[in-house]
């Protein structure tokens, strides 16, 4: 086994003297979803150690990772799972899994990899380590109907939850049983579009595009179903067009409030977790698409939808406003922070580069090339709940 | 909602350039520049893929395949394009591309996309 290690460790690419052994807390892998490949980086050296080809169509993949650090579970828009090992830098495995898919997640005990998936609509639950098929979940929420999955995310008790695009329903599903989940439905509202559970993964948020508002499910007391929370943030007024859609996903609570992309509308939504009631609007310079909170909580980073998708908001949680508003790059699709929070890695599609700032004070630190980067996904992510 | 008439897009669409305008309908195709066709392409690649994929076989909106488009008119495609549907997340897209581009941009769905 420690000579397995060894070998291991001296095939990283890092231009090692000799063999030497390696934890995966600063590595990550930066999606390049043109190309169907991933770049492995290393977040400590501020560079890519090695690129894994034969991915597939990688427009909108996510990455989730084993509770190791060691693996990354790629899931492709065509459907195909790919599990890559971040030590020896290769493809371990890779499944077509669906048709269509969206992304996926893990479960609480590691031993659970699950795909969302948009076409047949349901979710797929695999075994961690083969990638054998354990159990599916179809999203039929009428008889003969079946709905787009999204916002599918891991919660404690090896249960995940996840939201019905046409169905308009939160569901539930406990794989304690990974060969016989069940599933609990909540009516939730008009066509949720993404989800994200709250970081301690007591409730789950899914966002509404068909009406103004969101869903929310205490999952602590589930058995008193999904309320709706700021239902009349956008009362009356006319809604601007909205050319990409936002995204729940990261840790965008800080500091006791969530920070949430409206819809159609150029503003950042405070919410305070206490009281699930509106407390904010912060000014942005476009529909957001990631509003994602430093780990320490103290500034938000917000990128934007097409036609302002150059653009980087920064707000501080403290003054409630935004300090920083830049133009890093041409097509920002997603931004990743270290473990801490010291920097920020951003992808910029059109310009074939990430880009790293130091986010306290702001500057550039440097560049990784990469062809049309999208998801930026470090191994930290491993030990998060809902990532 | 796709039922507009050429002349609601017309009112609504300040943006177009007049004689351009009436000079393209969605059959009779444009002459378009190979810089702005080329614009056309990854705007189509990339920006509706993040609704319809990259390989534009579907996502949260349906797929942009010659096989999905066969039956369906032009003219109701550009109609969708330039001016989305409502209640759909389907958003129109006048401010960045012509009634004219948008027939370009149908005809090459319609043939299968170029790369
Ligand atoms: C924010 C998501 C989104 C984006 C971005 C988007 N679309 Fe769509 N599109 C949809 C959805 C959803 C539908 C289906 C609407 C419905 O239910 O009728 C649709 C429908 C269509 C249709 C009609 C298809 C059919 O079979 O009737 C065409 C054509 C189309 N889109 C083209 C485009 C083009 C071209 C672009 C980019 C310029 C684009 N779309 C960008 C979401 C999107």
């Amino acid at each position: 086994m420690r000579a397995l290690l060894i070998l291991l460790a001296s095939t990283l690419l890092t231009a090692c003297a000799g063999p030497q052994l390696r934890g995966t807390g600063d590595l990550g892998l930066v999606v390049e979803r043109a190309s169907g490949r991933v770049t492995l980086v290393d977040t400590t050296h501020r560079q890519p150690y090695g690129r894994i080809e034969g991915l597939g169509d990688l427009s909108h993949a996510s990455a989730v990772y084993s509770r190791d650090g060691r693996y990354a579970f790629v899931f492709g828009r065509d459907g195909g799972l790919s599990k890559v090992d971040l030590l020896e830098g290769r493809l371990v495995k890779r499944i077509l899994q669906s048709g269509n898919a969206i992304g996926g997640a893990i479960s609480q005990d590691g031993r659970i990899v699950v795909a969302q998936n948009y076409s047949p609509g349901g979710i797929k639950a695999f075994d961690a380590d083969t990638l054998e098929l354990l159990s599916e979940v179809p999203a039929e929420y009428a008889p003969g109907k079946f709905s787009k999955v999204v916002g599918l995310a891991d919660v404690p008790g090896n249960r995940f939850a996840y939201a019905l695009f046409d169905g308009g329903e939160i569901w539930v599903s406990d794989f304690s049983d990974p060969r016989h989940p069940a599933t609990r439905r909540y009516p939730a509202g008009r066509q949720p579009y993404d989800g994200l559970v709250t970081p301690d993964g007591r409730h789950y948020l899914a966002g509404l595009f068909g009406e103004d508002g969101i869903a929310m499910l205490d999952l602590w007391q589930p058995e008193k179903g999904a309320r709706k929370i700021l239902e009349n943030y956008g009362r009356g007024e006319e809604k601007l067009p909205v050319f990409k859609m936002p995204h729940l996903r990261g840790w965008s609570v800080a500091q006791g409030k969530a920070y949430l992309p409206a819809v159609g509308r150029h503003e950042v939504l405070v919410v305070d977790t206490a009281t699930w009631r509106e407390v904010g609007r912060i000014p942005v310079r476009g529909q957001p698409v990631f509003v994602m909170a430093r780990p320490d909580g103290r500034q938000v980073w917000v990128n934007f939808a097409f036609p302002d998708n150059g653009r980087i908001d920064v707000i501080d949680t403290l003054a409630q406003e935004v300090v920083h508003a830049f133009d890093p790059g041409k097509g920002i699709l997603h931004m990743e922070f270290t473990p801490r929070g010291e920097q920020v890695w951003l992808s910029a599609r059109d310009d074939n580069k990430v880009l790293i700032y130091r986010t306290d004070p702001l500057e550039r630190l440097g560049e990784i090339p990469a062809e049309a980067p999208s998801g930026i996904l470090f191994a930290s992510r491993a030990h998060r709940i809902g990532f | 909602m796709t039922k507009q008439s050429g002349r609601t897009w017309l009112k609504r669409a300040p943006l177009l350039a007049a004689p351009f305008f009436f000079a393209a309908s969605a059959a009779a195709v444009p002459e378009l520049s190979a810089g702005r066709r080329a614009e056309l392409v990854h705007l189509v690649r990339q920006d509706c893929g993040s609704c319809h994929g990259m390989t534009l076989q579907g996502g949260l909106g349906p797929a942009l395949t010659p096989e999905a488009l066969r039956d369906k008119p032009a003219e109701s495609l550009v109609a969708t394009v330039v001016g989305g549907r409502p209640g759909t997340p389907m958003p129109p897209w006048r401010q960045f591309v012509s009634e004219a581009e948008a027939g370009w941009i149908v005809q090459e769905l319609q043939a299968g996309f170029p790369p």
